[in-house]
């Protein structure tokens, strides 16, 4: 079955492939081709993952790429436990989202295009999960970092969406150029991108003492690879993208926003993770930890503020992808994963169950809804299970996974374990509040007529529902945790289950869910009082703090200036000297003409002037009348007599 | 007083002058014409006065003077028949009026 | 058949070019067609040298060798390796694009497609030339048919650009004869032969001079290439060219400044360039940040993409800076093999590319809008899907996407040049995350957006000019995701040279 693991993102690829060459002619334009790749690489996925179970070496294989020198650099596949627990997350999420999306997107007029881009995302996706190597990992990052482009762009007539696809790129690519001097610093300093002779050299104490700006260089080289990751899984301070990218359709948001790519910065994270455990004191670690938390943090409270659901659901996101960096700063390696796992299946159906609504509302804002509980219960129950799931209510999934950072937080830094309680407070308490807002009470737009969405959208609510309810067992100790054996980094210990914690979790889950119960269904103390008492800090929250701005005014108007600067020097001064001297050779040339002209010529001229000035003064002597120079000649005669005599 | 060479000399030399005063005044060719006669005939009395007095035995002098007439013979036909040509064409014998060479 | 090969591949298109002007006055149609017959026969053979041409051989290879003015030891002398096969093929294949994308040419059209033929021998007389009065024949040969097309097909301000066009890199031309006859008088014997003077190093003992002839070279080359600050002909000579004359100036004249300072002045003064690898490389990183700036302030497509091209000339600039820094180096032969393999490559994708590019902005700007302003398009991504896709794929190639051509070029330029100048490949790096805000600016203003109903009855890609990109469309996605076939070729050249660069 590993043999075949190559198949994996090539099966979406080809559907990609056959769907932009036959597009509208293929049964059901192009989405059942689409739903047949990645659903075939699932099944692949789940085979390798079975067959997986017992062993715990990887599989390998390469084919050669770029040839320098001697030597060259190979594509290649690795088969870990890792990368089978991501190939799974991604198959069988993917599966569901595309299924969801034939309905979802049905009469758009680019659907055809919907699902190639969904499947290049898809094959890309699967091809940095199964890299073997950094310059792979990379290729794969950048091309889901396109295909995440042009479906945040998917409605391109829209400016605001053409706009934050470039905003998702730009700010990604920011990052991903910190990566890039990552990638390049390791490679330089070992000889290789294949993560095992990486890892290998990295224990064998390659980068030794080696500083860079007085920094030990290993720890730099991870940092540089963590900027790729605060790109791709929008941590603070690159994380401003990823609420913009809602204007996508929602099922793009459900699978590149919330389960898959933006994941892959967790991903790359534990897969390099030899890297970050192996730098001075954890030095990288704690880095990561910390901006994790205070992702965590800032993006929650951003989340309290807001009425578009998708954009709660966004600053959700990013908040619990710093709380899964949270996780993997302070050692909970498997801690990380684990919520990425769980986390992928509820956030997706959080998402596909927000795009059901938005379906049948045609308004994101919360405000506008109430009351779908009764009209929508498939969608109200699922997002619910969800809901649920996100806060760390027991036995949900999202219960296991947190309750593991926690304890890992718990064991290793105080001031994290705070950030990550109070994450877990505003996550319930801002979830709660959109499923007040939005499924109990009454509908406040009188003009819309929301209904259920149709089985084909509904029916993968359900399966995400029931995976956010079970996944998490994986990790419950009463089943022996088989996700502590799975996914293992050598070296780790693991902080064993504590009731306590749990305890504590579920009673923050719980203090949170009835805050918000008080607050927006109980109405004891109403929103508006509250916001009205938290005054400037709630309009320096619900603007996010402002960042978006602080970019524009930092980076944004800064490089346009200087663009429109450069062009003004280009054209008046580097094109100005070019000119001048033409200009001046020209001005010589004028002088040379003048010079030639009067002198030169002038010479010339003056000898035939003499010329001709002597001669038609002569001519007069040449009367032509006979007499004259007999005249002449007679008084010649008479000189040359005169001159003889008086000798 | 005996008539010497001196005497043909100079008869001979006014002879030449008012010829060649002739020559350079006259307008009219024919006038001309007469005037190169009369030089002619001034050096035709130097050649027989200088035969006779200098070398009274040679017939030089005398053969000189009969070649110079018929010369002059000739000169005076060509001479005459061009002024009369020039008069025809151009109805005039006044040599500054006949410039059609000139430049 | 072979021992003739190179001198076939270099003069099949001129003979094409005589022929056409045999063919009388109005027979338009036929001038076209055996233009392009002569084209295609012309890429045909210069694929043909794959056949005896040896792709692991180092070295140069069918070479050819006449006396050709013996009293000052002058020859006819041709030869290729793995630098220049691709830069020939590139030449006869974009010529072959061109051609078919001229179709629609009327005025002089006799004259025009001679001109287009002359220039293809000249372009690859440079690339096979291994004897520098035969090389500077060829370079000067290529200059005349570029400023005809300029100044009679081109656009409002062609004299300007056409006479700038000239000047400008005939004053380097006439540098570079310098350079040429210091090494020819320095030689012992005395020879233009290039091989033979790379071998001798004259000037070796002679800095002073050696440096004089490396500026020389130096200046004839970096006005080709063309590199910040010499670089201001360049947006003028391709906003007033034909479409076609775009296509040729970027994809293939541009190539011959690197080729030069990769083919001679690498091994010719490799002391020297390494001397001064420091300041060129710093020149090539201006190059790339200031190139993808000024693009990205332009409203005319044109220059926005001439720009660019400033730019991934930088690209190149760097990597083969790099690798005359790391001459003598033994420890840095390895990135020098990188950053000369980068280079290398990215002079084949960038001719791939932007030649795309051109041709791109010139079925906007020649058949339908009329207009190359950035700011009047909008929304054009829903009137022409086919175009749109077409040039964000080019687009992106540009920026450096992964899967595509330009991402390989670009990457083994930084591994190779971070091995040897950090400071200077992490500037560049800039230059990437600009150039990628630069053109998906670009694809936002022109493509996306609400429809303009300005544009709506534009008609999309006919069949012409779709299989005029098509090629080059094929060619990014296949290098780009397997370089190997290409880069094979590159890399026993470019090993060869840094090995003998030690």
């Amino acid at each position: 079955m590993r043999e075949l693991a190559w198949l994996i993102p090539v099966l979406p690829l080809i559907a990609f492939g056959v769907i932009i060459a036959f597009g509208r002619r293929l049964p059901g334009q192009g989405a059942y081709v689409a739903v047949a790749g990645i659903a075939l690489a699932a099944v692949l996925s789940i085979g390798i993952f079975v067959q997986g179970l017992g062993h715990t070496e990887a599989y390998e294989a390469n084919i050669r790429w770029v040839p320098y020198g001697e030597t060259a650099l190979d594509l290649g596949i690795r088969v870990d436990n890792l990368a089978t627990l991501m190939l799974l997350v991604v198959t069988v999420v993917g599966s569901m989202i595309f299924t969801y999306s034939i309905g979802y997107m049905h009469g758009d007029p680019r659907y055809p295009r919907f699902f190639a881009y969904l499947s290049l995302f898809a094959a890309s996706m699967l091809l940095l999960v199964l890299a073997n190597n950094l310059l792979f990992l990379y290729v794969g990052w950048e091309l889901v970092g396109l295909c995440s482009y042009l479906l945040i762009g998917f409605y391109f007539e829209k400016p605001s969406a053409a706009r934050a696809s470039m905003k998702a790129f730009l700010t990604t690519r920011v990052g991903d150029v910190f990566m890039f001097f990552g990638i390049l610093i390791v490679f330089l300093t070992l000889g290789t991108f294949r993560f095992d002779e990486i890892f290998a050299k990295v224990h064998e104490g390659a980068f030794g003492a080696l500083t860079i700006g007085g920094l030990p260089l290993l720890t730099v080289a991870a940092l540089l690879l963590f900027g790729g990751a605060l790109g791709k899984s929008a941590q603070f301070p690159l994380h401003t993208w990823l609420p913009d990218a809602m204007e996508g359709p929602t099922p793009v948001s459900a699978l590149i926003h919330a389960a898959t790519m933006v994941a892959a910065g967790v991903y790359m994270v534990a897969r390099t993770y030899t890297l970050f455990f192996q730098s001075p004191d954890h030095g990288a670690l704690t880095f990561v930890a910390y901006v994790g938390g205070v992702t965590a943090l800032m993006a929650a409270t951003i989340a309290v503020t807001q009425d578009d659901i998708k954009r709660v659901l966004a600053y959700s996101t990013i908040s619990q992808l710093g709380l899964m960096m949270l996780g993997l700063g302070v050692l909970g390696y498997t801690a990380g994963m684990f919520h990425l796992m769980t986390h992928a299946f509820f956030k997706a159906l959080l998402f596909l169950g927000a795009g059901s609504v938005i379906h049948a509302m045609h308004t994101n804002s919360i405000k506008e809804m109430g009351g779908l509980g009764t009209i929508m219960p498939s969608t109200y129950w699922t997002f619910l299970i969800g809901t649920l799931a996100l806060a760390g209510v027991f036995p949900f999934a999202g219960f296991w996974s947190k309750d593991e950072i926690l304890l890992e937080a718990y064991h290793h830094n105080t001031v994290l374990f705070v950030m990550a309680a109070l994450t877990s407070l505003l996550t319930a308490f801002y979830m709660f509040r959109v499923i007040f807002y939005t499924f109990t009470g009454s509908l406040r737009n009188r003009h819309a007529h929301p209904h259920e969405s149709p089985p084909v959208m509904t029916r993968p609510l359900w399966v995400l529902a029931f995976f956010s309810v079970v996944v998490g067992f994986v990790g419950a100790p009463f089943v022996g945790a088989p996700i502590k054996h799975f996914i293992d980094f050598e070296g780790l210990e693991h902080v064993p289950f504590s009731m306590g914690m749990a305890l504590f979790g579920t009673l923050v889950a719980a203090v949170g869910i009835g805050a918000a119960a008080a607050v927006y269904h109980w109405k004891v103390v109403p929103a508006s009082t509250l916001r009205r008492a938290a005054g400037p800090l709630f309009t320096l929250v619900s603007n996010k703090y402002y960042l978006d701005e602080l970019y524009d005014l930092l980076f944004v108007r800064p490089t346009v200036a200087v663009a429109r600067f450069l062009r003004n020097f280009d054209v008046y001064v580097i094109d100005m000297i070019v000119n001048l001297v033409g200009f001046v050779g020209i001005g010589l040339a004028r002088l040379y003409r003048v010079f030639d002209q009067y002198v030169v010529d002038g010479l010339v001229n003056l000898v035939g002037w003499i010329a001709k000035a002597l001669g038609s003064t002569l001519r007069y002597v040449q009367t032509g009348r006979a007499q004259n120079y007999l005249l002449a000649i007679a008084l010649g005669v008479i000189v040359l007599l005169a001159a003889g005599l008086f000798r | 007083m005996q008539l010497g060479l001196v005497h043909f000399l100079i008869l001979s030399a006014l002879l030449f002058c008012l010829g060649l005063y002739a020559v350079l005044t006259r307008r009219n060719a024919v006038a001309i014409l007469m005037g190169i006669e009369l030089m002619l005939n001034a050096a035709n009395i130097n050649l027989v006065a200088f035969n006779k007095y200098v070398a009274p035995a040679a017939l030089n002098g005398h053969v000189f003077a009969l070649i110079v007439i018929t010369l002059a013979a000739c000169e005076a036909g060509v001479g005459l028949a061009l002024v009369l040509s020039a008069y025809r064409n151009l109805e005039t014998v006044h040599v500054d009026e006949i410039n059609v060479m000139k430049w | 058949m072979d021992r003739y090969l190179l001198t076939l591949t270099t003069f099949v298109p001129l003979l094409g070019g005589l022929l056409v002007l045999l063919i009388p006055k109005g027979q338009e149609r036929l001038m076209r067609q055996v233009a392009l017959i002569t084209s295609v026969l012309g890429f045909l053979v210069s694929v043909w040298l794959l056949g005896p041409f040896e792709i692991g051989r180092a070295g140069m290879q069918l070479l050819e060798r006449y006396a050709w003015i013996p009293a000052i030891g002058v020859n006819y002398h041709m030869g290729v390796d793995g630098l220049s096969v691709p830069l020939i093929i590139l030449t006869t294949l974009l010529t072959v694009l061109s051609i078919a994308y001229s179709w629609k040419i009327e005025t002089r059209l006799k004259e025009y497609l001679f001109l287009f033929l002359l220039l293809e021998t000249g372009m690859i007389g440079v690339f096979v030339a291994l004897d520098f009065f035969l090389f500077y024949v060829f370079w000067e040969i290529t200059l005349v048919p570029m400023y005809f097309l300029i100044g009679i097909w081109g656009g409002p301000r062609k004299e300007y650009a056409a006479i700038k066009f000239f000047l400008y890199t005939l004053v380097g031309s006439l540098a570079m004869l310098l350079g040429i006859l210091l090494l020819y008088f320095n030689a012992e014997p005395r020879t233009f032969d290039i091989l033979e003077l790379i071998r001798q190093q004259p000037l070796a003992k002679a800095p002073l001079l050696a440096a004089l002839a490396f500026w020389g070279f130096f200046l004839s080359f970096a006005i080709k290439v063309p590199m910040w600050p010499f670089h201001t002909w360049l947006p003028d000579a391709h906003v007033e060219a034909p479409t076609a004359g775009s296509v040729i100036l970027a994809g293939v004249l541009l190539k011959l400044g690197t080729y030069g300072f990769v083919r001679i002045s690498l091994p010719m003064f490799p002391e020297t360039f390494k001397q001064y690898a420091l300041l060129i490389g710093i020149l090539a990183v201006i190059g790339i940040v200031y190139g993808v700036l000024v693009a990205m302030a332009q409203t005319d497509l044109k220059k926005l993409v001439a720009y660019s091209s400033v730019n991934h000339m930088g690209y190149v600039m760097l990597g083969t800076a790099a690798a005359a820094g790391a001459v003598g180096v033994p420890e840095r032969a390895a990135a020098a093999t990188i950053a000369l393999n980068g280079a290398v490559f990215e002079m084949i994708a960038h001719g791939v590319i932007t030649g795309a590019l051109f041709l791109i902005v010139g079925i906007i700007y020649d058949y339908r809008a009329h207009t190359r302003g950035v700011d009047d398009f909008g929304g054009l991504a829903a009137v022409l899907p086919k175009y749109y896709g077409l040039s964000t794929m080019a687009m992106l190639a540009s920026l450096g996407l992964p899967g595509l051509m330009g991402f390989v070029a670009e990457f083994l330029i930084f591994v190779g040049s971070f091995g040897v100048f950090p400071e200077l490949a992490a500037i560049g790096v800039i230059g990437i995350l600009l150039s990628a805000a630069m053109f998906l600016w670009t694809i936002q203003r022109i493509f996306l957006g609400p429809k303009n109903t300005r544009w709506e009855s534009l008609p999309d890609l006919d069949r012409r000019e779709a299989w005029s990109l098509a090629p080059l469309a094929a060619l990014m996605l296949i290098f780009g995701l397997y370089p190997k076939p290409l880069l094979d070729v590159i890399n026993v050249a470019m090993t060869g040279l840094v090995t003998a660069l030690k």
